[in-house]
């Protein structure tokens, strides 16, 4: 294991970041650190830089004990949120600047340099100063200069949270391809769950200061431990009790198909997203009840001719994973509930 | 820009004009007064020294101020901005009471160039500190944050990091402490002794100057301290240029 956090407590006056963490971030994977804000996950990637102090616990990167470590002597690279560039100097000194520290020969890191802005795309910018990059630009050269010093981990905190969606989604692909190429042992920070499932190999779940669960990214969403990792990792709705991913409900028109425990209930709503129909449906047995969103691809919400106020019959599909509903209920509701851009499927 | 002529390139033009008017032998017979030549070298010299130490200690109060967090901090935000807002003559006489002859601390400095560079320290203590404070307490944590995990030590990230961010702000400040003291003269008359040749600076030799009638020789002595005045601060300039690209 690359880093070994035991028993990690930080608290920030009354208010606990983190309780008692304790999580192994394995060797040469891309670790995503998933959770909602102010839930300790920065916290936590802090603590293992060196740029937090722990008020309990221990921080063991690559064998050895860093908890009392400055963040100089951890050897980790971090890539902040809003790039931490060096403004006065050129994109290549950004890059060179832990090399210089470290009195490495010039001829070496101007060879290293270049190398690492190749790896980046920028090698065309070495002159250029930071203001003069686009943001995504700039938080390549802040990944290149973590880089430059040849880290045993790489940390990066929420590292595209300031960059618009697409530029955002490049960079993902583009991080995912880099550490295929380098394999160091990277973590990163985000609250973005398409994010974590998309790149990482593995991914910490963290909330309220505890790690709800550590698994691969189909672990998490096919057999989340409880209903928060459900909630959080992709859309959830209730039925019968129980929450279930909106697209692993199976729609029956007719009460001779579906098993005996479905749930009879009324269409309320019909929304349209794209290649996607979200059906609202409103459960008979429990009218004050919430809906039960379904999500359907356009072509068989047609094929089954559904219509607002037509009588449907619910049931989970066969393996779906259902978990029960907690006291209350923490579900993230489905673009179906939002009344304002509705657009309504026609069914023929 | 019609503004700006009005208020800073006519007064401006009329001092080069009365100072060129008497030709070249008026520009020469001023400088070759020992009394004058005297009074500009210690005013230059005075200003260049006081500017010098603002620049540290301006920048180490304004470090003190932002990263620092002690008892009476708010109170020596206010304090610190008393020079500004005193009028320079109570400035001299608050200074003379504290270190002229009736000094209650036993120190007379009235009559002596340390007196003036005490005066001159007084009335331009604001300037480094108000010009670096809000940059300093702009720059982002996480800059030093990821020089620390880089390698850097302490000192590297002062070094390398935070001094070229604030170099900008500390030749501004720089500038217009050095400014103000080649130009002081309220705090001065009092402490200063005004002996010619020896405290007395270029303003009081303007002074006295008109006092005798002499508008060519005073506007030449002003034209003198609003050349060194341009110089300083252009090359003040340059400097801060050249070091903030070389990082």
């Amino acid at each position: 294991m690359s880093i070994e956090v035991r028993g990690v407590t930080k608290k920030y006056g009354d208010f606990v970041a983190l309780d008692d963490v304790s999580v192994s971030i394995p060797t040469g994977q891309l670790t995503a650190l998933l959770g909602p804000s102010g839930g300790g996950k920065s916290t936590l990637l802090r603590i293992i830089a060196g740029l937090e102090v722990a008020d309990g616990g221990t921080v063991e990167i690559e064998g050895t004990d860093a908890t009392a470590l400055p963040p100089q002597r951890r050897n980790v690279g971090f890539v902040f949120q809003h790039y931490a560039a060096f403004k006065h100097m050129t994109v290549a000194k950004n890059v060179a600047f832990g090399l210089e520290i470290r009195k490495r020969p010039k001829a070496e890191v101007k060879a290293k340099v270049h190398e690492l802005l190749e790896l980046v795309h920028l090698e065309q910018f070495a002159d250029r100063l930071p203001s003069q990059l686009s943001g995504g630009q700039r938080q390549r050269m802040a990944l290149a200069r973590a880089l430059a010093v040849e880290p045993s981990v790489l940390l990066l905190d929420e590292p595209f949270g300031a960059l618009d969606a697409k530029v955002r989604k490049e960079l993902r692909d583009w991080l995912r391809r880099l550490h295929d190429e380098v394999h160091v042992t990277t973590v990163f920070v985000t609250h973005d769950q398409e994010e974590a499932l998309e790149v990482a190999d593995e991914i910490v779940v963290i909330n309220g200061g505890r790690i709800e669960q550590v698994g691969s990214p189909d672990d998490l969403y096919d057999a989340p431990a409880n209903d928060f990792v459900m909630g959080f990792l992709g859309e959830v709705t209730v039925l019968d009790g129980h929450l279930i991913r909106p697209h692993d409900v199976v729609v029956h028109t007719l009460p001779a198909a579906a098993g005996a425990g479905a749930v009879r209930g009324e269409v309320v709503r019909i929304t349209r997203v794209g290649f996607e129909v979200r059906v609202a449906v409103r459960p008979e047995a429990a009218p004050e009840a919430d809906e039960v969103v379904v999500t359907l691809t356009r072509t068989f919400a047609r094929s089954l001719g559904l219509e607002v106020g037509s009588t449907v019959w619910l049931e989970p599909e066969d393996g779906a994973r259902v978990v029960p509903v907690p006291r209350a209920v923490p579900v993230g509701t489905l673009g179906a509930a939002d009344p304002t851009e509705p657009s309504e499927v026609p069914v023929a | 820009m019609l503004w700006f002529s009005v208020l800073v390139l006519l007064p401006l033009a009329a001092v080069v004009v009365t100072a060129t008017e008497g030709g070249w032998s008026t520009f020469v017979s001023v400088v070759s007064e020992p009394d004058t030549r005297s009074a500009l070298l210690l005013t230059v010299g005075e200003a260049l020294g006081v500017a010098l130490v603002n620049a540290v200690v301006g920048t180490v109060i304004a470090w003190v101020l932002v990263r620092d967090d002690f008892r009476g901090k708010r109170l020596l935000e206010v304090v610190i901005d008393v020079p500004f807002a005193l009028p320079t003559i109570v400035a001299g006489l608050v200074l003379l009471s504290l270190y002229g002859p009736r000094s209650p601390i036993g120190v007379n400095v009235v009559g002596t160039r340390t007196g003036i560079f005490l005066a001159l320290l007084f009335v331009t203590l604001p300037f480094v500190v108000r010009t670096v404070q809000p940059v300093l307490a702009e720059l982002d944590a996480e800059v030093e944050e990821a020089a620390a995990s880089l390698g850097a030590n302490q000192a590297t990230i002062l070094r390398r990091i935070i001094l070229p961010s604030l170099v900008p702000a500390i030749t501004a400040g720089t500038s217009l402490a050095f400014a103000r003291a080649i130009s002081e003269f309220g705090s001065l008359v009092l402490i200063a002794g005004n002996k010619a040749g020896e405290t007395e600076v270029a303003s009081l030799r303007i002074l006295k100057y008109i006092e005798g009638d002499y508008y060519e020789k005073a506007a030449v002595v002003a034209f003198i301290l609003l050349l060194v005045s341009a110089l300083v601060i252009v090359a003040l300039d340059v400097v801060s240029r050249r070091v903030a690209v070389r990082g």
